[in-house]
């Protein structure tokens, strides 16, 4: 069992679909979970169906799903670093590792969940992910997390190799299925779909929902 | 937001026209499109609070509109846009939703600066 986990992602609803399984697992055992989000999804492109957001009033309902999806995950710490959506890669890197570095002295996890860098899409999934690699790195080796990383780019296990954590989360299912609906702003458009094939077992649905893969991170040898 | 009435827009293109303005101009396919379709060629581009004063505007096309402002010393223009509204902030906001309801474009005017 960890002491703390600390959850690195730049935007509400990266902890949706591939960890609230896992979260879950670590809130309903009774072990504190720290959720740092960097931004708030300023510039998603889904607005809601029908429309319910426009540039503006986005970041403010976002919050208000990521608070419930927090909730729901039984986070109590949410820590917001109030960046702006698709400017991570741009920002001063070393201001953003020292921050990620005070919280990591401040709730001393022994494990972090963040994506892997170089291997998760989008530029701010890889910038805050390198960032969080980089505050590690400044930790004594004896002292450091265990780091467990979140891969889906095209290819990654051809590179990466298998994910080395495989965790089966088919008892959190339906919890992890209402953090997913809470962020409606952004899922409302796959959201039944999604739920009907799950109750229809559709296998590849099935998997996603139940199944959480991650890399362990080799910190040491990077 | 709702759907464009291009003589309201007009109207309020006129109305804004010599003013100090700051503006809001973003594109997005999303940072998806890419992973999504391999061969997909993304571009973007995206410019919060810049300052702008325009001499006169216009909003054109049958529906997705295009509004092109003339500048003292240049231009701006945005295609593709279907829906506006002007917010308690009274900001002036134009969004481009394709099909799916996904904002592909937004283009906006405000007096105030907008949050950072
Ligand atoms: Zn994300």
């Amino acid at each position: 069992m960890e002491d703390h986990v600390l959850v690195i992602f730049p935007h509400p609803d990266d902890e949706a679909f591939g960890v609230a399984g896992t979260i879950l697992s670590h809130t309903q055992s009774g072990t504190p979970v720290t959720y740092v989000c960097l931004t708030l999804g300023e510039m998603g492109r889904n607005m809601g169906r029908p429309l319910i957001a426009n540039r503006e009033t986005l970041p403010d309902i976002r919050l208000k799903e990521l608070e419930e999806a927090c909730r729901l995950l039984g986070i109590e710490d949410l820590r917001r670093f109030g960046m702006r959506d698709k400017t991570i890669e741009f920002t001063d890197e070393g201001l953003l590792i020292d921050r990620i570095s005070e919280v990591i002295d401040d709730v001393k996890p022994s494990l972090i969940i963040t994506f892997y860098p170089g291997y998760a899409v989008h530029p701010d999934h890889n910038a805050t992910a390198a960032a969080v690699i980089q505050a590690v790195k400044k930790i004594q080796p004896d002292d450091r997390p265990t780091v467990h990383a979140l891969a889906f780019s095209e290819g990654c296990e051809d590179i990466l190799g298998e994910p080395d954590i495989v965790h089966d989360v088919s008892r959190f299912s339906s919890q992890k299925m209402k953090v997913i609906e809470a962020h409606q702003s952004q899922t409302a458009g796959v959201f039944q779909t999604m739920k009907q094939r799950f109750l229809d077992q559709d296998e590849t649905v099935m998997e996603r929902m139940n199944t959480e893969r991650f890399w362990t991170f080799p910190v040491d040898k990077s | 937001m709702k759907p464009i009435d291009p003589r309201l827009v007009q109207e309020t293109i006129s109305e804004y026209a010599g003013k100090e303005l700051y503006v809001h101009l973003e594109t997005t396919n999303g940072a998806y499109a890419s992973h999504n379709n391999q061969g997909f060629f993304s571009v973007g581009t995206f410019l919060r609070n810049a300052r702008i004063k325009y001499v006169q505007g216009k909003i054109t096309g049958e529906g997705p509109y295009r509004i092109g402002l003339e500048l003292e010393g240049g231009w701006a223009y945005a295609e593709g846009l279907t829906d506006w509204e002007i917010d308690s902030q009274n900001q002036i906001l134009f969004a481009g939703h394709d099909p799916d309801g996904k904002l592909a474009i937004a283009f906006q005017l405000s007096e105030k600066p907008f949050r950072k």
